[in-house]
């Protein structure tokens, strides 16, 4: 049993769990607020995987294009999304996110320039103008260093490399969480008027994948055990463009600002093959030709998107589709070709490595490819988990009281596919708003209780792992068992036997994780951290199968081979996922409640 | 390069196939490795054999040896592309991003020796502790813009404005350049200096349009930017090839000596104060 008084003990009015972009936004708020802050985060400050994000942050500044404006950007969220998006989010994410990019302005971010000296827009898929605020391309690294520099001079409490194990409540209320830090592996008490998830995705759940170890569904797995719904699990974005070669970097991710700056898919026949394929959707907004996709990209105002620049959804399908009958690269991708614009350009090389100086280094380092001179190969790679908790699209709060999400562990915006470069204004847009309602909430409603005993069992059930025999497989192979099963079995191509198979090889791993046994001792031991991911990580991917049997249709991320059209009465729902009394996983059809007259003229309008 | 065919697709006029790409050769073999394990009051280098395959980086053996034979074996990692700067280390005794370096770099003779970095407290095995860091950057005066040039609350700036700037802002965080700085690594004087790392993050702001703050004498005091004798080691292990002696160090270095020890801009001051 252990001894609750030896335990480090804290107490914030606000705890925020994960310190990317989303986390860091909401401490930074809730701390302007007034709030004592506690920001928890599972790696060293700066290193969450905001950082990967390249492309930049969706917001209709309409500095390049003054035909842009909210209501463009809320209509093309919303076709993106298949309309399964809470349209009150988009709403709100539309109107908001340019001053939330001018904010980061203010707060020393550094972004590409137009000529007249303002925030430089770049074209991505779905976007109808050039919207996208960027640092060539790493402007994730720009906003998580700005969002950090900020907060630290704000007096905000961070614990480096500390992951949550439970929340705990206080009768409906959250109140606080139990962690560890992976130093030297001693428990962590924190007590807390309101409590913001912001742990990212479920990456980690997959094989091939451009998240890191961190992604293992760590928001999701709390949220729904604290009683939390989950909403749209179904929908696991695979970007398109993933590295494929050497293996050993696999499903690296390639940015989509490649295509935005002109780049073309060919298959091994050389043909341009996204050509083929434009869903109706879109056929009025892509071009007619490879020379009118080029002049889009290079800001021909009257010039339609090239299909390269479709959604991630669809692109993605195109890939494994031209893969499948034989027509695939070498190493089973694609070609992604961005040398070939030496054709238009006489300074094309130096326009590369200007435009795109992290993928020039990436595949120069890692793959030998001079991205230059040669096309790359590429192919899909989970990405994003549109899925997550069940947020008021206001204030982010959760069905649980004081128990908010923001960012990719919440869910709502992106619907049945997510836009590029929608996520990180999502993390600023809701980071924001999580952090001034929690803060609210805290100041509103007190502190709270926590229950020892509660403390105690998540404690003891952390502990356990180290008193079983070693004879069990250990945590690092359960973990590629189910990436393995997950990306063959519920990844981009689904069909009902296999979803069955899947959620078989979930329940047999998630007996088999009861029992795994960790050698070694409680300091700095990555072997007991990954036991200690593997039920959040089970029950995403739980989640994700359950949903993804359930929806039988297609539809933005998803797709069933055995049911290959969108269904227009599965567009009426979104699914929930929760917890039922007896600890079963339980599902729900929830209908979408009615877009407001105004905001369905918006849509209507921007169909022209 | 392409033109639309009667079917409404595109065809190129070569094969992208053909020139350029390495093709694979999915032959294994083994290699070995020298990895410390330990903490720093008790450890020693411990040899690995593992099988690695083509395009492997130093990362992926050391994930492969965790896997399957050292499950408590203690290392950093996030992205694994160069970009979060979590897993540095010495790699026969080069200060290197684990997962940037390829095992075709690394001699294959004798066993390739992987050891944390030296600059910093060892936690256990590959981590170190560096929260000194942290620290330091807390300590450095904040950026202060200017006021908005535009009723909007925005600002102009130009790009040429802003490339120099920007290359100090591209620092991952990796600690590399702290690591190899003798100032730090051989003379431990952490109380009195910085180190690259943070010379980089004060030369952004100094070099921001928009920053008004005024770091001369942060940097001439607690930032102990006179230790630098410039002998570049900092640089040459910067996985983002910033040019950090060059166009971070030597701007302020510059900016110090203009400040405290240049009698003309002394006396301009004096009459500018009165």
């Amino acid at each position: 049993m252990t001894d609750l008084d030896s335990i480090e003990q804290y107490a914030y009015d606000v705890l925020v769990i994960g310190a990317g972009g989303a986390g860091l936004r909401a401490a930074v708020e809730a701390s302007a607020c007034g709030a004592r802050v506690g920001l928890v985060c599972k790696s060293l400050l700066g290193k969450a995987h905001t950082v990967m994000a390249e492309g930049g942050i969706a917001a209709s500044l309409a500095n390049v294009d003054e035909r842009d404006g909210w209501r463009v950007h809320f209509a093309d969220t919303m076709r993106g999304g298949q309309y399964l998006n809470s349209w009150r989010m988009a709403e709100l994410h539309a109107k908001e996110a340019p001053e939330r990019v001018r904010e980061l302005e203010a707060w020393g971010a550094l972004f590409d320039r137009t000529r007249d000296g303002r925030i430089l827009q770049r074209n991505f898929g779905g976007h109808r103008y050039p919207r996208l605020a960027h640092v060539g391309d790493r402007t994730g690294l720009e906003m998580i260093r700005v969002l950090q520099d900020h907060g630290v001079h704000q007096g905000i409490d961070v614990h480096m490399e500390c992951t949550v194990l439970e929340l705990v409540k206080d009768g409906d209320r959250v109140a606080g969480a139990v962690a560890y830090e992976r130093e030297r592996g001693l428990f962590r008490v924190f007590s807390a008027g309101a409590i913001i998830l912001a742990t990212g995705g479920i990456g980690r759940a997959f094989k091939i994948t451009s998240n890191s170890w961190e992604y293992t569904g760590d928001g999701h797995g709390l949220g729904y055990r604290a009683g939390a719904e989950l909403i749209d699990m179904e929908f696991v974005q695979f970007h398109p463009t993933g590295m494929v070669w050497p293996p050993s970097v696999r499903g690296l991710l390639v940015t989509e600002g490649v295509r935005g700056e002109g780049g073309v898919l060919l298959n091994k026949e050389g043909r341009r093959f996204m050509f083929d394929d434009v869903p109706a959707l879109y056929r009025d907004q892509t071009a007619d030709s490879p020379e009118e996709g080029w002049r889009y990209t290079q800001g021909d105002r009257e010039a339609r998107r090239p299909p390269e620049l479709l959604t991630r959804d669809h692109v993605a399908r195109c890939i494994v589709r031209e893969v499948r009958e034989g027509r695939g690269s070498p190493h089973g991708g694609v070609f992604l070709d961005i040398a070939w614009i030496n054709e238009h350009l006489s300074n094309s090389e130096e326009h590369i490595r200007r435009k795109l100086p992290s993928m020039y280094h990436q595949f120069m380092r890692l793959a030998e490819i001079d991205i230059t001179k040669v096309p790359m190969e590429i192919g899909p790679t989970t990405h994003y988990a549109m899925g997550g908790i069940r947020v008021d699209p206001d204030s982010q709060m959760s069905g649980v009281p004081g128990l908010f999400a923001a960012g990719e562990c919440a869910a709502g915006l992106h619907g049945a596919n997510r836009l590029g470069g929608n996520s990180l204004s999502d993390l600023l847009v809701f980071g924001k708003r999580a952090g001034e309602y929690a803060a609210r909430f805290a100041n509103e409603n007190g502190g709270t209780t926590i229950d020892g005993s509660e403390v105690r069992r998540s404690i003891d059930a952390a502990l356990e792992p180290f008193s079983r025999d070693g004879d069990g497989t250990g945590a690092y192979q359960l973990q590629f068992e189910l990436q393995e099963k997950m990306q063959n079995l519920a990844g981009i191509v689904r069909r009902e036997e296999e979803l069955e198979e899947a959620l078989a090889s979930i329940a047999n791993l998630s007996e088999r994780a009861q029992s795994v046994a960790v050698p070694g001792n409680r300091e700095y031991n990555p072997g007991w951290h990954t036991a200690l991911d593997l039920p959040n990580l089970l029950t995403a991917a739980e989640a994700v199968v359950r949903a993804g049997q359930a929806r039988k249709e297609s539809r933005g991320a998803h797709f069933r081979d055995d049911y290959p059209d969108k269904d227009p009465e599965s567009g009426k729902f979104n699914l929930v996922v929760r917890r039922g009394s007896d600890g079963e996983m339980v599902l729900e059809e929830r209908p979408i409640v009615p877009m407001p007259e105004a905001l369905q003229q918006i849509i209507e309008e921007q169909q022209q | 390069m392409s033109t639309v065919d009667a079917t409404g697709g595109v065809a190129a006029k070569s094969s992208p196939a053909a020139e350029g790409h390495p093709v694979a050769t999915p032959g294994q073999r083994e290699r070995s490795f020298r990895i410390w394990r330990g903490t720093a009051e008790k450890g020693e280098f411990v040899e690995y054999t593992t099988e690695v395959s083509e395009g492997m980086v130093v990362l992926d053996a050391v994930h492969q040896i965790q896997a399957e034979q050292a499950g408590d074996l203690a290392v950093r990692w996030n992205c694994k592309a160069g970009k979060c700067g979590s897993c540095s280390a010495e790699i026969n005794g080069k200060p290197r991003l684990m997962c940037m370096t390829r095992l075709s770099e690394v001699p294959d003779d004798q066993p390739a020796t992987i050891a944390p970095m030296r600059a910093f407290p060892l936690v256990r095995d590959l981590v170190t502790d560096v929260s000194w860091n942290y620290e330091v950057n807390r300590r450095i005066p904040a950026f202060q813009p200017r006021k908005p040039d535009f009723e909007d609350g925005t600002w102009r700036m130009h790009q040429f404005e802003v490339d120099r700037p920007q290359e100090m802002r591209k620092c991952i965080e990796c600690f590399l350049c702290q690591d190899v700085c003798h100032v730090l690594r051989s003379h431990g004087k952490y109380d009195g200096f910085i180190g690259p790392a943070f010379l980089v993050r004060a030369a952004a702001y100094e070099l921001h349009p928009l920053d008004t703050a005024d770091r001369a004498t942060y940097l001439k005091d607690e930032g102990g930017i006179g230790y630098c004798n410039i002998t570049k080691c900092c640089t040459e292990v910067c996985p983002e090839d910033i040019t950090i002696t060059d166009n971070a160090i030597i701007p302020l270095k510059e900016r110090v000596v203009d400040r405290y020890y240049d009698p003309i801009g002394k006396l301009v001051q004096l009459i500018k104060r009165k």
